[in-house]
Formats: structure tokens, C-alpha cells, sequence
């Protein structure tokens, strides 16, 4: 009977769906968790993240200490919550700002035919040079602060989102609902944002988990190459660097902020996997 | 055939074109005067006007960008400020460790994800396919720069197989050279072998149920043949795509991992410019690197027309 009634219940919602796949599950449940951690972080750290204690310099894991002390005796564990804040807005500010660029060029290279080939070309060109040279050359030229590595990661990773938005919009282009707005003359905008762009969110959707995943591991890179963020704010990329001098002493300074990248890597891929399969009819055999 | 060549040959000079623009441009939107940043606080106003002649940053900006093309064309890059030396000399001098370490990352990568990712999308849903997927998935998200930490703790310090970092020193034999590669080859080859398994999974399941593929079995061919010849050329195409994204993806990987092991290459040249501020080898690097990723892509584009004729541009 079950069987009969399902066409007749309303669609589950995306999240529902996405629950119901066991890995992407495990990826949301790791990313709330981890996003609640930077929230909550001046309510859960047992210390002030720039609590300096010389006594307690470079002590190993311990109950008073759960990820142990750094070369200043500041608490791994009350930092790497802090650093978890800056690492995940920064990814996901690169995330926003990717997206209105590639979207506004995805859009007019998809939509306009003359402007097709100009655009392509440019996305072309920027995507030959390797994300982290480009944000390191972007971030020198702008200046080292937050604010830039974000515009310059988000000029990186802005082409990948035009290709998909693009792909999609020249299929959306010739569907017969646009033709009928057209026919009846709504305005170019009006169609561009009504009903070409609330088509395209899906593909969007899945690149900007995967852009989230990508922005996460080139910030860490740079801020651990020292031309990114302030070595004083702690990111996960800035503690790796400072647990790289004393990886012999103190190999936790290191491991944690590593494992956590790791961990919070995982899970945006996990979700974007689960929505790519979910969201992309073209592997829905694959499943 | 020909006619394909030649349209994809015209779109590389474009987008070669629009490369060296970019660069002009990420290069010029510094805020303030480059020649008074490159020189610091303490530069006098002579030493100021001096550089911004030699940097050519006297002209207006239509003038100075064909000056810089000229100068391009010819593959002169300019003058490093700090090294003292032409920039194409300085990136000449640094390509070899770059050069063998993007290479062997590449086979590493290529040689474990070839096999497993065909052996996953054969054996579809079983133990072995779920592990390799597992750990796939994890790979690729390792930063590759953490990777390369925990195998200079492990394999240098502890295990004492290779240095902890460094080129060998001056006189070191090609050999010694290549044996400080062992570790960062590692290290990046096996976080980018995660995509490159991953695709090849994704396109041999696409071509395994192909009617095709059904036919040479019906055929009574070899279980060997059915997959390796007729499944895995076909699903060719796509693989290569990503093996040439991955070299890519590599030269980035080897900026931060050249800083890792301490190899003088042309990550840590850049790494180095950029804290120095000079701007002609960051320029230099950029035009190269990204011009040879183009110049990549267009080989593996002939390879596809070589591969299947039905590809036309």
C-alpha cells in the first residue's frame, strides 16, 4: 500500500534525502559538529586562546591540557577551536564570492551568444594557473590580510563555478519555458535571474561544497607558507607552521590543526559527493 | 582533421594572449608605487626614480604593457631584483628539482590510481572497491604540505632513510639529487592519486556496461581483453583529462612542498619572491607556469584526436 500512496506524498526535501544516504549523513553530522566548535568557542576553550604561559611551554597532551601547550605555552586545543572560526568563514567567504563572479560569468557567456567566446577564453586563461601560485601572487600583490586572501582565493576558484553555470545555462537557454518568456517579453534580467538561474542551483550547490573543500586546504596552505593570513591569528595553516619547528619536541603542536583539516575536508566532500549524486541525473545510474 | 589543429591551435594563442594579460594586470593592481615597496621604507627617492626606470615603470600603462609583451615574446621576464640575475636565468637554475618532482609525483600518482581505480569500478560494491574509495576520499583530503611534515618525522628523523630536507648541497651527483625527491614525490603522489583514481572509477563504470562491452564478451573474449582493450580505450578520454588537471594541480602542490623539503625549485624561488617582494620573478613564474599548463592542455587535446577520431574542435 505504501508503494500506491508515494506519488502522492509531496517530495522529501533535499535535506531528508541527503540524510538518508548514509556518508553524507556522517559528513553533515562532522560539519555541525566542527561549525558549533568555532561558534561555541569562547564558551567551550578551557583558556583564552592568547593565554601565554612560559611554565607550561610545549607540554604533551593531558587532562589539563587536552591537545597539549605550543612554544608559548598557549593551550593547543582553546586555539585550534579559535582557528576553526577563521579557517571555516574564510572558506566559506570564498565560497559566497566565487559564486557571484562565476555566476555573473557563467550566466553571460551561457546566455548571450556573442559573449560566449570572450568569456570562455578569460575562464580559460584564468583556470591555467595553479590555484595556490595565483592566490599567492594575488595575495602579494593586494597585501597580506584576511579580507584579500579571500578575494584572491574567490578569483581562483570563481572559473570553476562559470564553466558549470555556463554548461547549464546553454541547455537552459533553449528550453521552451524561456522561449515562452521570451515570446511573451518578460525582460532579459527578469529571465536570466527567474528562470535560468533558479535551474542552475543545483550544479552550483555541488561546486560550492567542493570550492568550500578546495579554499579550506589553500588557505592552511598559505597561511602555512606565511604569505596568507597574520601568523598571529590563529588558523589551522598558521599552527601547522609553528608545529613544524618543533616537530621533534612536540609533535602534537602539529597534528591536531592537521586533523582537523583533514577531518573537515572529508566531510564537505562526503556532503558534495552525496549531493552531486543526489542533485546530477546524469549519475543517478551510478548510485 | 587539420582543420581541428589548427581552430584548437588559434584558441591556445588566445588564451595565451589573455594569460600574459592577467599577469600584467595582478602585477600592476599593487596599490602604491612598486618600485618604493620593492625598495622598503628606507629607499631614498634617487634609488626610487633609478629602479623605476629599469623596471620600465615610466611610461603609461599602454606603454609599459608593450614594452612587457616585446619583452615577453622574446622570453626575457626581466631583471630579479634581489637575485640580481635575469629572471628567466633564476627560473632556468630552479627548474630541475620542479621539473622531476611534478614528474614523479605524476607517476606515483598514476601508476597506483590506474590500477585500483579499474580494479574498484570492475569489482563494483565489493570490500576491496569500498576500501578503495574510502581511502581515495581521504587522501584527497590531506593537505599535502601536513603529509610531507609527518614523512620527514617519520622516514628522515626517525627511520633516518632520507635527509630532512635539501638538494644534496652543490657538488651532489644526479642520483643524490633525485634521492632528496623520494620523500616529496611520495608525498604529493599519493594525495593526487585520490582524483585520478576516483575519475578513472567514475568513467570505467560509465563505459562497463556498454553494449559494446556485453558483445565482446558474448564474443567469448577474455575477461583481460574485454576490459583492459575494449573498456579502458574508450574510457580513456576522460582519465587523461584528469591525469593533465592533476599535473596542474601538482605544480601547485610542489610550491608548498618545495617549502617543505627545502628544495630550491621554482615553488620555493616564488614562495621566496613574494615575502621578498620581487615582483619581476613572481611575474615570471606566473607567465611560465601557467603558459606551460596551456601548452599541456593543448598536447592532451591532440592526444584526444589521436585517440578517437570522432573528437573535433
Amino acid at each position: 500500500m505504501a508503494a500506491i500512496a508515494t506519488p502522492l506524498q509531496q517530495e522529501p526535501n533535499l535535506l531528508s534525502r541527503l540524510l538518508g544516504r548514509p556518508t553524507a549523513a556522517v559528513g553533515l553530522a562532522l560539519l555541525v559538529v566542527i561549525a558549533l566548535a568555532a561558534i561555541l568557542a569562547p564558551i567551550i576553550a578551557p583558556y583564552a586562546p592568547t593565554k601565554l604561559s612560559i611554565a607550561s611551554r610545549l607540554h604533551p597532551p593531558s587532562l589539563e591540557h587536552l591537545f597539549g601547550t605550543d612554544d608559548l605555552g598557549r593551550d593547543v586545543f582553546t586555539r585550534m577551536l579559535y582557528a576553526a572560526r577563521t579557517s571555516l568563514s574564510v572558506g566559506f567567504a570564498v565560497v559566497v564570492f566565487s559564486s557571484v563572479i562565476g555566476i555573473v560569468l557563467g550566466l553571460t557567456a551561457g546566455f548571450f551568444r556573442k559573449l560566449d567566446t570572450p568569456v570562455s577564453r578569460l575562464v580559460d586563461a584564468m583556470m591555467a594557473f595553479p590555484d595556490i601560485l595565483l592566490a599567492i601572487a594575488l595575495v602579494a600583490a593586494l597585501g597580506a590580510t584576511a579580507v584579500n586572501v579571500v578575494v584572491a582565493l574567490g578569483i581562483v576558484y570563481a572559473p570553476r563555478l562559470a564553466r558549470v553555470v555556463r554548461a547549464s545555462t546553454l541547455v537552459i537557454r533553449e528550453l521552451p519555458y524561456v522561449e515562452a518568456a521570451r515570446a511573451l517579453g518578460v525582460p532579459t534580467p527578469v529571465i536570466l535571474v527567474r528562470h535560468v538561474l533558479r535551474n542552475v542551483t543545483s550544479p552550483i550547490l555541488v561546486q560550492g561544497t567542493f570550492i568550500f573543500a578546495n579554499a579550506i586546504l589553500a588557505e592552511a596552505g598559505l597561511s602555512f607558507l606565511g604569505v596568507g593570513i597574520s601568523p598571529d591569528i590563529p588558523t589551522w595553516g598558521t599552527m601547522i607552521a609553528v608545529g613544524r619547528q618543533y616537530m621533534d619536541q612536540a609533535g602534537w603542536i602539529m597534528m591536531f590543526p592537521g586533523a582537523a583539516i583533514v577531518i573537515t575536508v572529508l566531510a564537505l566532500q562526503l556532503v558534495g559527493d552525496g549531493l552531486r549524486d543526489l542533485l546530477d541525473p546524469r549519475l543517478v545510474k551510478d548510485i | 582533421m587539420l582543420r581541428s589543429v589548427l581552430n584548437r591551435l588559434l584558441g591556445m594563442v588566445v588564451v595565451m594572449a589573455l594569460v600574459a594579460t592577467i599577469v600584467f594586470v595582478i602585477v600592476r593592481v599593487t596599490p602604491g608605487d612598486p618600485a618604493a615597496i620593492m625598495l622598503g621604507p628606507d629607499a631614498t627617492a634617487a634609488d626610487i626614480a633609478t629602479l623605476r626606470t629599469k623596471l620600465g615603470l615610466d611610461g603609461s600603462i599602454p606603454q609599459q604593457f608593450l614594452h612587457y609583451l616585446a619583452g615577453v615574446m622574446q622570453g626575457d621576464f626581466g631583471q630579479s631584483i634581489f637575485l640580481n640575475e635575469p629572471v628567466t636565468t633564476a627560473l632556468l637554475q630552479r627548474a630541475e628539482p620542479t621539473f622531476f618532482l611534478t614528474v614523479f609525483s605524476l607517476m606515483i600518482a598514476t601508476v597506483i590510481a590506474l590500477p585500483v581505480g579499474i580494479l574498484s569500478a570492475y569489482r563494483r560494491g565489493s570490500l576491496f572497491d569500498q576500501a578503495a574509495t574510502t581511502i581515495a576520499m581521504f587522501a584527497a583530503s590531506v593537505p599535502s604540505f601536513w603529509l610531507g611534515l609527518l614523512f620527514i618525522q617519520f622516514f628522515a628523523v626517525r627511520l633516518g632513510w632520507f635527509d630532512t630536507s635539501g638538494y644534496g648541497g652543490p657538488g651532489a651527483s644526479f642520483g643524490e639529487r633525485i634521492a632528496h625527491l623520494v620523500l616529496p614525490a611520495l608525498a604529493l603522489g599519493l594525495v593526487s592519486s585520490a582524483l585520478i583514481t576516483r575519475f578513472t572509477r567514475a568513467s570505467m563504470l560509465d563505459v562497463l556496461n556498454d553494449d559494446y562491452v556485453r558483445t565482446a564478451r558474448s564474443k567469448g573474449m577474455s575477461e583481460w581483453r574485454v576490459v583492459l582493450k575494449h573498456a579502458l580505450k574508450n574510457a580513456l578520454i576522460p582519465i587523461l583529462t584528469v591525469i593533465g588537471l592533476t599535473a596542474a594541480l601538482l605544480i601547485s602542490g610542489a610550491v608548498v612542498t618545495e617549502t617543505v623539503f627545502g628544495l630550491p625549485g621554482v615553488g620555493s624561488l616564488v614562495v621566496s619572491a613574494v615575502l621578498r617582494r620581487d615582483y619581476p620573478v613572481i611575474q615570471g613564474a606566473l607567465l611560465v607556469i601557467a603558459g606551460l599548463y596551456v601548452l599541456v592542455n593543448f598536447v592532451i587535446d591532440m592526444l584526444y584526436i589521436l585517440i578517437d577520431p570522432r573528437v573535433r574542435y
